[in-house]
């Protein structure tokens, strides 16, 4: 797989109850691609991307990470490419101390003790979050949380980044971090989140999800510039494109 | 409500304390399984009237928790649950078995007696080693040190993920309650009527949450086998410890130390 082609076609997916949360999804991203997914909540984010990992599967469509069909057979090697970071960080965090939870991925590919201790230790940093190394994760704040599940993600040194809402429960300063860091990731990112801002900056392009469907996919200044359509999806145009509250001038900036 | 937090505070607590530095903690995982399993061994070996024999076997659970600095009413407390257990098993040894068998100056002591209170003993010793080797092991260690063992890797991992279970049914159980203490009127507990649908809920969301805790460790390249991080090795140490216990079992095994000792005190005082 040197071509990270993350390929997403008619994708159909009806919850066991009866619920279809995506009704014919398309869309192809290319190597090196950063893409925002947004759309109001119960749109089907999630769903979709759960997806891309292989944790559910479409009723109908297919999904191709490179040329590999995402399907049972191949998800080993569909997850040593792609790492996602859950909405919950409670779900991703499992082990009795953050440094086991980190470990956890490395130490599945057999990779020796020393390389592994590595990885954990340079994870942690880049998230911030090393002088919580030995603590256990459940007593972890909310912010703190979900830098560890990003860091369990990191460690794996995936090709694709795939993360569903990253910067929830983080205060400024992490999130600074947080985009800064996903700003050097220089790989293929997919992320799902309702904070445009961070979308703004991060990804160059996005995709609009509403009722399970595809509403529009195009480059992000353009879109989320777009006072009619995003009101038209339930959404608000971020904050960096609305004028000034205070002086009332017009747009923070520009992309 | 408080109560809920602290139990959650609890179940995790002998993961912390596992965490430990002590001489204890420092023992070499696999001296420590091979140790606990000889002494389980030893005590079941003893018959259901050889009381005074067990006796002595108390010292070790006893040294072991002084030496890891482990707190004794904390793991006490978490025998409890079993206690009950144990008096039922035992409950009818006094009514059947009537005969007299131990003449203490103050009292006679039925074999009945004898029995149960070696059941009762019995239970404790075991229950509490296996809750020292986990405070002082670690329930990750420990599966690791059964890998090495070659125990088959199903049932390592049913008792890894039965472990990991039981917290976040816990965590599930605290999380419903508390919201639901916040809206309702009652002081405490939960309406008779409010059960049902309660523990419906629960049962869905600690089966749904266990999903995506798998589907998780899935991502990461989880695939059956659970890698604890390499083990190091056994040290000579290690093997003193071993051996010390071995032998002091064995002793205790084969001497009766207690009727040993007195008669050697009688004697003399003779
Ligand atoms: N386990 C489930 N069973 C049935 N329906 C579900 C399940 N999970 C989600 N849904 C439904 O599928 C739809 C899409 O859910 P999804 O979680 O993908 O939304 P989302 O876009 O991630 O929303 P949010 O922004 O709130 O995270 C929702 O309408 C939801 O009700
Ligand atoms: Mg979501």
């Amino acid at each position: 797989m040197s071509h990270h082609i993350v390929l997403v076609n008619n994708l159909k997916y009806m919850y066991p109850d009866g619920w279809q949360a995506l009704n014919g999804v398309n869309f192809e991203i290319l190597h090196g691609e950063s893409v925002g997914i947004v759309g109001a909540n119960g749109a089907g984010k999630s769903t979709l991307l759960m997806h891309l990992v292989g944790v559910l599967f479409p009723n109908e469509g297919e999904i191709r990470v490179g040329e590999v069909p995402v399907i049972k057979k191949t998800l080993p090697l569909i997850r040593q490419s792609v790492g996602m970071v859950f909405q919950d960080p409670d779900d991703q965090l499992f082990m009795t101390t953050v440094y086991d939870d980190v470990a956890f991925g490395p130490r599945n590919y057999k990779l020796p003790e020393e390389e592994v201790e590595k990885r954990v230790r340079s994870a942690l940093e880049t998230v911030g979050i090393i002088h919580l190394i030995n603590r256990p994760p459940y007593k972890l704040s909310g912010g703190e949380k979900r830098a560890a599940a990003i860091a369990t993600v990191l460690a794996m040194q995936p090709d694709i980044l795939v993360m569903d809402e990253p910067s929830t429960a983080l205060d400024p300063k992490s999130r600074r971090r947080l985009i800064a860091l996903l700003r050097r990731f220089t790989h293929t990112k997919i992320i799902a989140s309702h904070d445009l801002d961070m979308v703004l900056e991060l990804c160059e392009r996005t995709i609009i999800l509403q009722k399970g469907k595809v509403i529009i996919d195009g480059p992000t200044g353009k879109i989320l510039a777009d006072e009619v359509l995003m009101e038209k999806c339930g959404l608000e145009m971020p904050l960096g494109l609305q004028g000034c509250p205070v002086c009332g001038a017009k747009k923070l900036y520009k992309r | 409500m408080s109560n809920m937090t602290t139990s959650l505070y609890n179940i995790r607590l002998l993961d912390e304390l596992a965490e430990k530095k002590t001489i204890i903690h420092n023992i070499h995982p696999l001296i420590k399984v091979l140790t606990t399993v000889l002494y389980l061994i030893i005590i079941v070996s003893f018959n259901k009237y050889e009381l005074s024999e067990l006796l002595p076997l108390i010292f070790y659970p006893i040294i072991v928790i002084a030496l890891a600095d482990l707190p004794l009413m904390i793991l006490l407390k978490r025998m409890l649950i079993a206690f009950p257990l144990l008096i039922g098993i035992g409950l009818f040894n006094p009514l059947f078995d009537r005969s007299t068998m131990v003449e203490l100056p103050w009292m006679q002591l039925s074999g009945g007696w004898v029995s149960f209170l070696s059941i009762l003993l019995k239970g404790v010793l075991t229950i509490l080693a296996a809750l020292v080797l986990i405070a002082t092991t670690g329930i990750t260690r420990i599966a690791a040190v059964l890998g090495m063992l070659r125990v088959p890797r199903i049932f390592i991992l049913q008792l890894l993920l039965t472990y990991r279970y039981i917290s976040v049914l816990v965590e599930e159980v605290g999380r419903t309650v508390r919201a639901y203490a916040l809206r309702s009127r009652r002081e405490k507990g939960i309406s008779f009527s409010d059960w049902g649908p309660l523990i419906g809920h629960l049962l869905l969301r600690t089966i749904e949450r266990a999903q995506r805790v798998y589907h998780s460790m899935c991502c990461r390249g989880f695939t059956g086998a659970y890698h604890t991080g390499s083990v190091s090795r056994v040290r000579t140490g290690d093997v003193f410890y071993f051996a010390g216990w071995g032998i002091y079992f064995m002793v205790v095994r084969f001497i009766n130390i207690p009727a040993t000792l007195g008669s050697l005190i009688t004697g003399v005082v003779r």
